[in-house]
């Protein structure tokens, strides 16, 4: 009889350790997720920073040639502010339609020989361009990231453990809808 | 995920093992030495020293050397801002840090990477690949190198192409040394001959050992591998099924000063053969057709 009980409370005492030892696996690989998701968001607020800082060169080489083009100017200095400050939500629209405000210039660009053969402007353009693609791919890291946080918190069984400790999942960093329509260039 | 953390430790593994394997050859190789010496002790001895230092140093600075031998120089920001910003994009995509960009003057198409391991990684492409490939094929093509580095191929490939040299160096010396003796000391025929023959015993047992070797370094698999891997990093497989496709139709696929400088790795044949292409990406490689219809299938 003693015996049995015995056996009884160490089967109790294992698999209360071994529980134990789960949710701290768990918790662990939760904050390593997390982690990566936080390490991944700030890779795009340094491209969006880069950007930032390379806008009002572009803007100053560009003002000198393009007189009818004031409009788009402006519009990219306003949406400027936005990339360094406010929520995620305004960032990526500030980002989104700064992309596009680019892609305007860049493609007007064409209509000014002399403003394409300056140096200046090609190093500015390929740099812009370069930036671009930094924040397409640090956004798609970042997604990959919250996509492995996400499945972490909301599979079986580790979604009891994320519920416990109060883990919440993240969302995607989505383009915006008028970003996949052809850009509209207009003045 | 799950795959990509299993095939870097699967790796790690390998280069160990691969290391475990080059010592019991290295003492084979001294001990046949030994024998020849007249004490196994000295032969063995000499050896592991003289390769425990070699790899040593070739492990921490075998890209260096690998590079220097392909001319490589390190690529200008100003020179090349597109290379640059490329290899940096997507070493955010793939979550590494930027590795060091290096540029091959050649005409060639072509690409490596090199290092121990992710943090100590370099890429090199060509300047015929800047040139000739399109923006989205070498982005495709830098994706499959930064690949390599994320599982750690490159500490695989840079081992091999390190203890196969060694290996080669050493057995070199070792045949050289046998001919020399056998001129200043005539009378010592029987003894010579005798080891002449057990060498190329070992010679015979080397050589399809080391041809295993760099199967298992550059596997066709692991080249696969890295295409999807790459192609998952850029999210674009066409790019590199197009610059697979230039570059099977390129006249001049060869690139010159990798082959000359890295035959200097490897002193003798049929070692020299497999000298000069086993760092460079589309030599020791899976056939390109089945390559580009596996991209396309993506």
């Amino acid at each position: 009889m003693v015996f049995i009980v015995s056996v009884i409370l160490w089967v109790v005492i294992a698999v209360v350790a071994l529980l134990v030892l789960y949710i701290i696996i768990t918790f662990n690989s939760l904050i390593m997720l997390k982690n990566r998701v936080e390490n991944a968001w700030s890779q795009i607020d340094v491209q969006l920073k880069r950007r930032y800082d390379l806008i009002p060169n572009l803007v100053n080489t560009v003002k000198g040639y393009m007189k009818h083009e004031k409009g788009v100017l402006t519009e990219l200095t306003k949406m400027r502010s936005q990339l360094v400050s406010g929520s995620m939500n305004q960032k990526s629209k500030a980002s989104d339609s700064i992309s596009n405000a680019l892609k305007t210039i860049f493609a007007v660009a064409e209509n000014y020989p002399k403003l394409q053969a300056s140096e200046n402007f090609k190093m500015l353009q390929e740099e812009l361009s370069g930036t671009e693609s930094k924040i397409a791919y640090a956004r798609q890291f970042y997604n990959d990231n919250v996509m492995g946080l996400n499945n972490k918190i909301q599979q079986f069984p580790s979604n009891f453990i994320a519920n416990m400790l109060g883990f919440k999942g993240r969302e995607f960093f989505k383009t915006e809808e008028s970003e996949k329509k052809p850009v509209k260039v207009e003045f | 995920m799950a795959t990509l953390y299993d095939s870097i430790s699967w790796n790690k593994r390998k280069s160990i093992l691969l290391v475990v394997l080059f010592f019991i050859i290295i003492s084979l190789l001294g001990y046949a030495f030994g024998l020849y010496l007249g004490s196994v002790f000295v032969g063995v001895a000499f050896a592991i020293i003289i390769s425990t230092i070699m790899t040593l140093v070739s492990y921490y600075s075998g890209d260096s050397i690998i590079l220097k031998m392909s001319h490589a120089v390190e690529a200008d920001r100003k020179k090349y801002p597109h290379l640059v910003n490329t290899v940096e994009g997507l070493a955010i995509a793939s979550g590494i840090m930027t590795p060091k960009i290096y540029v091959i003057e050649d005409s060639a198409i072509n690409a490596m990477a090199t290092g121990r391991d992710p943090k100590h990684a370099s890429v090199t492409v060509t300047t015929g690949a800047i040139e000739r490939l399109k923006r989205d094929e070498l982005e495709g093509v830098l994706a499959h190198e930064l690949a390599h580095i994320r599982n750690y191929d490159i500490r695989m490939m840079m081992l091999v192409v390190i203890l196969v040299g060694i290996i080669a160096l050493l057995s070199d010396m070792f045949l050289r040394s046998l001919f020399y003796g056998r001129g200043k000391k005539g009378s010592k025929g029987g003894a010579a001959g005798a080891v002449i023959i057990l060498i190329g015993l070992v010679l015979a047992i080397l050589a399809p050992i080391i041809a295993q070797l760099i199967k298992l370094a550059v596997s066709r698999q692991r080249e696969y591998l890295a295409d999807a891997d790459g192609a998952l990093i850029c999210r674009h497989p066409n790019g590199l099924a197009n610059a697979l496709r230039k570059i099977k139709n390129d006249k001049e696929p060869l690139v010159e000063a990798a082959n000359k400088a890295t035959a200097h790795l490897f002193i003798e044949n049929p070692l020299r053969t497999f000298g000069g292409k086993i760092n460079f990406l589309f030599h020791t490689h899976p056939p390109i057709d089945e390559r580009i219809k596996r991209l396309e299938g993506f």
